[in-house]
């Protein structure tokens, strides 16, 4: 083994800007697997993002990439999932990038179903501005701007997915760094919209205000939380307090947007033709 | 048969020390020299590959 990852790296951009112990780059060499284990053209792969740390990650592939506005990446990969329904898009962003500021067209492109795979880095919090508190940010959590403990429920990103209409909806986490090129394998191949969670440590902004000393405490906290979801059907609603489903958690087949659209130029024109 | 010696290199222009590769290798193959991580027990790998894959840094490469 050995994996070349530096195969599917611009020149000269390593090392990134994460800080030490931020998963971001373990989710991104997931990435660089999952792309190499199909086998993706370079040329007719697009990376899409946002803006936040988590957005930086197309910045270092060498794939066609787009930094796009905060929150919208989705709306821009739509648009070029529209105009080349060939092409293999993949839209990367973090937790406030996607379910915040971009909540809307995150949920409207779970129900349009549009073939494309959403890859979000949930660290829990902001933490290119400062570590402000995000949507996903634990109940009581501290954060820049919750001080004394964040008075908001969390979002469930897989669940607020599989609500919207996504039809593909799986979650990992950074510890189990094996089972991230899988499940963006079966995302990538999966025909409609498919999101992937991944449970993601930011020990400079999140760490250092919740009592984890270093990124060993967070794995270690992420490695006690995650259940897979064959595991957790033989276990008690008590003993799954706290714990996070991990695995793909939901899969169903409904008309994908780009074929509907295309029947529909078709039928209108047959209509005018007629 | 006679077993097959890992390589293990750390690519310390990328090692940012987070120090995920010491904490979790199974058999406790680096440990930290300064700021940056090293190998100390290179014949005690077990190839599980798991420091490869968790280093955030692209700094560990494992080749059998």
């Amino acid at each position: 083994m050995g994996f070349d990852y530096e195969k599917y790296i611009r020149p000269g951009k390593l090392p990134h800007i994460w800080c030490p112990g931020c998963g971001h780059g373990i989710v991104m060499k997931g990435l660089i697997r999952a792309i190499d284990a199909l086998a993706l053209d370079r040329d007719m792969t697009a990376i899409v993002s946002g803006i936040g740390c988590a957005s930086r990650l197309p910045g270092y592939l060498d794939f066609c990439t787009l930094h796009t506005t905060h929150g919208r990446g989705v709306a821009f990969a739509t648009g070029i999932k529209m105009a080349k329904p060939g092409m293999n898009v993949i839209c990367v962003g973090g937790d406030g990038d996607g379910v915040a500021i971009g909540g809307n067209h995150f949920i409207h492109a779970c129900r349009r179903n549009i073939d494309m795979t959403y890859l979000i880095m949930n660290n829990h919090i902001y933490g290119m501005t400062g570590g402000q508190f995000s949507p996903t940010t634990p109940f009581g959590a501290r954060a820049s701007t919750t001080p004394y403990g964040n008075p908001d429920p969390p979002f469930d990103i897989a669940r607020l997915a599989i609500g919207a209409g996504a039809t593909f909806v799986a979650r990992g986490t950074a510890f189990h760094a094996s089972q991230i090129d899988k499940l963006l394998v079966e995302a990538i191949r999966h025909k409609g919209f498919s999101v992937v969670e991944i449970l993601d440590s930011c020990p400079t902004t999140f760490g250092r205000k919740n009592k984890f000393k270093s990124v060993i405490e967070m794995m270690n906290h992420l490695k006690e939380i995650a259940v897979p979801v064959a595991a957790a059907d033989k276990m008690s609603a008590e003993q799954l307090q706290g714990k996070v489903l991990t695995g793909v958690l939901h899969r169903e087949d409904k008309p994908e947007y780009v074929e509907e659209y295309g029947r529909l130029v078709e039928r209108v024109r047959e209509s005018m033709e007629g | 048969m006679e077993k097959k010696q890992p390589k293990i290199e750390i690519n310390e222009k990328y090692c940012k020390g987070c120090r995920i590769c010491v904490e979790f290798c199974p058999t406790k193959v680096f440990e930290m020299r300064g700021f940056v991580a090293s190998v100390k027990n290179p014949e005690a790998c077990i190839a599980c590959m798991q420091c490869e894959l968790r280093c955030p840094d692209f700094a560990v490469t494992v080749t059998l």
